[in-house]
């Protein structure tokens, strides 16, 4: 077993993890934050995708150790004092989603390229999601839902 | 869930480090860099290092540079960087070609040029990239450091120069006046790896083709090189019928395999024609002109 320290979602954590554990188990079983889904294990299919040092990666090919000392961020991190994401209002004025299954990875992509590029065209949106598989096929709706949070940069209120 | 076997883990904190902990694993150890080739590997244990030694430590090999005539790339650069630097689209766009189309943007912000050099598939495109450039490989081990011509680095499928004890630490392309390139990919949707892929580096001296590197990627061709292709177009003009030539000297000689991405003929094909294409572009930017 290897000590790592790193924090997540700006919380420090320190475990005690076996070499070969993947983030993307780590971060689900260890640390219960299942919003980051685990699906094709092949880094093909980009449900896994969460932060590393801010910039997204695929956990499913991240081994646990190598974030030690790193900062992971989570979709959990979108919301923040009751406040939605614009990425996460997008997807639900625009039907983003149909099973859910790609949205976490889909919706943390979608955050790292608003904030690199605040008004992307369609065809900068489909790239930056060119290597996550939404198998309900509802790529229309996620360019949609990511055009309308790059017009509306400021967060809103959760509904209740 | 696939997940690796056990293994020891190591982190380097610098390259001598490193170099002393492959000397005390010895053959037994793997390097890991972005993990994207050797971890999905190792869930398929067709790779199951006793140890990994992690170098993802050693920012010191993530650069981009000038120097000494040469366009120099740290190991540890990654897909996105390489993809991202002007300096590098200046002197050679053929790899901004190629890295556009490496897997995908995620995969490439985690990849490293060093280690999709290192995993030697047949299919890497920097790797056919690297040869068209007649770039160079800089290998540091105990005994010191060695620099390995490209055509000399990939000893066959999943094999490299680099010896159990040594790290590929740099890659370095000669710069050189009168240079155009471009890198030409067919692949069966976005982000796979090639059907055929084929790099090209003119260097014109007036109109006539001074020297020309031509690589090629997976169609099974010796270091990732057409070498008889280059022969035929080294001192000639870039005209229309000695790339045709060129092209179809590629073909003939690219021994491409039968897979689930296509027939031997069907690749052939492909070789010829992108080989076409890709001496076009390189020749239309040599001359100051976006092919």
């Amino acid at each position: 077993m290897v000590q790592v320290h790193m924090t997540v979602n700006g919380e420090p954590v320190t475990a005690d993890v076996e070499p070969r554990l993947l983030l993307v188990h780590f971060v689900r079983q260890t640390l219960g934050l299942t919003g980051t889904h685990w699906g094709c294990d092949t880094s093909n299919c980009g449900t896994c995708v969460l932060w590393l040092d801010g910039v997204p990666v695929k956990s499913c090919t991240v081994l646990t150790v190598m974030a030690d000392g790193h900062a992971v961020r989570t979709v959990e991190d979108l919301e923040r004092g009751g406040r939605l994401d614009p990425v996460q209002q997008g997807f639900m004025e625009e039907h983003g989603l149909q099973c859910g299954f790609c949205t976490p990875g889909m919706m943390l992509t979608a955050r790292w390229l608003l904030d690199r590029n605040p008004d992307p065209t369609e065809a900068e949106i489909r790239e930056a999601i060119s290597g996550q598989i939404c198998r309900c096929t509802g790529y229309e709706n996620i360019v949609r839902a990511i055009r309308w949070a790059a017009a509306h940069p400021h967060a809103v209120e959760v509904p209740s | 869930m696939r997940v690796p076997a056990a293994f020891e883990y190591e982190r380097a904190e610098s390259v001598p480090h490193a170099l002393a902990l492959l000397a005390r694993h010895g053959s037994e150890a793997r390097v890991v860099a972005g993990g994207h080739s050797l971890l999905p590997m190792m869930k398929l244990r067709l790779a199951q290092p006793a140890c990994l030694i992690d170098i993802n430590g050693l920012t010191g090999l993530s650069y981009i540079r000038e120097e000494a005539g040469q366009l120099r790339l740290g190991a540890m650069t990654r897909h996105a960087e390489l993809l991202a630097s002007a300096l590098a689209a200046r002197h050679f766009p053929l790899l901004g070609d190629a890295e556009r189309v490496i897997a995908d943007p995620i995969v490439r912000n985690r990849g490293t040029i060093g280690g999709s050099l290192c995993q030697a598939d047949p299919a890497e495109d920097l790797s056919a990239a690297f040869a068209a450039a007649k770039a160079l490989a800089v290998i540091e081990g105990g005994g010191g450091i060695r620099t390995v011509p490209i055509a000399e680095f990939h000893r066959g499928p999943y094999e490299t120069a680099v010896a159990p004890d040594e790290l590929l630490t740099e890659v370095r392309l000669p710069i050189r006046p009168g240079a155009g390139s471009a890198y030409e990919k067919v692949e069966r949707r976005v982000g796979d790896w090639a059907i055929a892929a084929v790099g090209a580096v003119v260097w014109l001296e007036g109109d006539v083709v001074q020297d020309v590197g031509i690589g090629l990627a997976a169609v099974g061709a010796p270091h990732f090189h057409a070498a008889e292709a280059e022969a035929a177009l080294r001192g000639r003009a870039p005209d229309a019928a000695a790339i045709a030539a060129a092209a179809a000297l590629a073909a003939e000689h690219a021994r491409p395999t039968a897979d689930q991405r296509g027939p031997v003929d069907y690749k052939r094909h492909l070789v010829g024609e992108l080989t076409g294409r890709a001496l076009r572009r390189a020749v239309a930017r040599a001359r100051g002109r976006e092919g």
